[in-house]
């Protein structure tokens, strides 16, 4: 049977590793190269690396690393990051990403995911949404996190799956940087809204919150998380001693 | 391709789209000569379905007919309530005993990305996947090898596949 995922996910800036805490109060970690080869032969299941540049030479930066990533990494590679037209989904795929995680462009060109679905396969496209509860409702929010596009987040979660989205990262603002568990109350209404993998992220803070997670939602096919892995704080191969313990099937 | 040792044929996409530039660039010709040759080849997940007689992916397509069986959606195969694609880690089981396996163990897990399977080729099958019911995950008829994972992307089970595949002698 599939086995429950665990996935590191690399910020990248300048071409190092940060983590935002809350999105703010950036702090180095590492070579993304580095980590991401560290990860794959310490029981990572897959990778995201995250472009958080904005300028245009630390976007050269980042297809380089990515690259070099690619050549050395041989488990999945999502990349996600100022991906804002059908040439961008080609601009990281060759360089060896195997799926492309959009969230701000798909807002801005809601026509992208499926036109991006058509050309390259469900598969290849995942929508990633960062949501934050406002007044009671579930919004999703744009450029990084600054921006409240006012939609209902289970709605526009549905939409882009309809349009050919193959995969859904969820990203509570509400539990990141807390690490106080993940955001389950959000991760159940989505998980029963579509039928394509969840990747739960935000709030991972130690082993018992991917327990919980997998437990309480079976529906959920993967945890991610950046600090905890990046500090050291959860080692990726007890993290799955544990989980197995636990009745729950990883790899 | 006539110069190579061995071949292998990667896809991901369609499989009408697949077949379709394989047969316009001769390619697929080529493919053919070169199995009927002897020479070692292995297909990776859409590159594994182009070797089959037929697939049912939005039509029906003739494929290369190298081995025997059909491609077909794994929706209506599967009865439980599961998510297709079939994407992520899941354990291989061996059929048969086959030098891919040199190096790897019974209930290594591969990575897989498809919504199409394999049928009917049993004589070609050497290992399966559970997903709540078998998938076929390998397939191999002498020269002629297939998986319908990624070994690319499966880390050291999926680098010791191909250190296998690239070992054997023609």
């Amino acid at each position: 049977m599939i086995t429950k995922r665990i996935i590191p996910c690399l910020d990248v800036r300048d071409g190092r590793v940060v983590k935002g805490v809350n999105f703010e109060k950036l702090k180095e970690v590492a070579s993304p190269v580095e980590l991401a080869k560290y990860y794959s032969d310490n029981g990572a299941d897959e990778l995201v690396f995250y472009d958080i540049t904005a300028s245009a030479e630390g976007r050269a930066l980042f297809t380089d690393i990515l690259t070099e990533a690619a050549r050395n990494v041989f488990i999945p590679l999502t990349v996600g990051g100022g991906i804002k037209c059908v040439a961008d989904f080609e601009r990281v795929l060759s360089c060896g990403a195997d799926k492309v995680s959009v969230n701000s462009g798909a807002i801005a060109n809601p026509a992208l995911v499926k036109e991006a679905a058509q050309k390259y396969g469900d598969q290849c496209v995942v929508i990633s949404a960062d949501i934050k509860r406002v007044g009671g409702a579930f919004h999703v929010f744009a450029k990084g996190g600054r921006e409240d596009t006012g939609l209902e987040a289970i709605e526009w979660i549905v939409r882009c799956v309809g349009e050919g989205a193959g995969e859904v990262v969820v990203n509570s603002m509400d539990t990141d940087g807390v690490k106080g568990g993940f955001d389950l109350e959000l991760l159940e209404k989505v998980c029963n809204a579509v039928d394509v993998p969840v990747i739960a992220s935000g709030g991972a803070g130690k082993t018992q919150d991917f327990i919980d997670l997998f437990q309480k939602l079976p529906k959920v096919d993967a945890g991610l998380a950046a600090s905890v892995f990046h500090f050291g704080e959860i080692a990726i191969p007890d993290l799955k001693k544990e989980l197995a313990k636990n009745g729950i099937i990883v790899r | 391709m006539q110069n190579a040792e061995k071949i292998l044929l990667p896809g991901v996409g369609a499989f009408a789209d697949a077949i379709k530039k394989l047969r316009e660039t001769g390619l697929a010709d080529c493919v053919l000569e070169q199995a009927r040759s002897g020479k070692y080849m292995l297909g990776i997940c859409l590159g594994m379905q182009l070797l089959f007689e037929k697939s049912y992916e939005y039509g029906q397509h003739e494929g290369l007919g190298l081995l025997k069986g059909n491609v077909a959606p794994i929706k209506g195969y599967i009865q439980a309530d599961l998510k297709i694609p079939h994407i992520g880690w899941n354990a291989l089981h061996f059929e048969k005993e086959h030098f891919l396996f040199k190096y790897i163990h019974e209930g290594d897990c591969a990575y897989f990305v498809h919504s199409y399977h394999a049928t009917d080729c049993k004589d070609s099958l050497i290992a399966w996947a559970e997903y709540d019911k078998p998938l076929t995950a390998a397939v191999a008829k002498g020269n002629v090898l297939g998986c319908q994972f990624h070994p690319e992307k499966s880390g050291d089970v999926g680098l010791n596949i191909l250190k296998a595949f690239c070992e054997v002698k023609a």
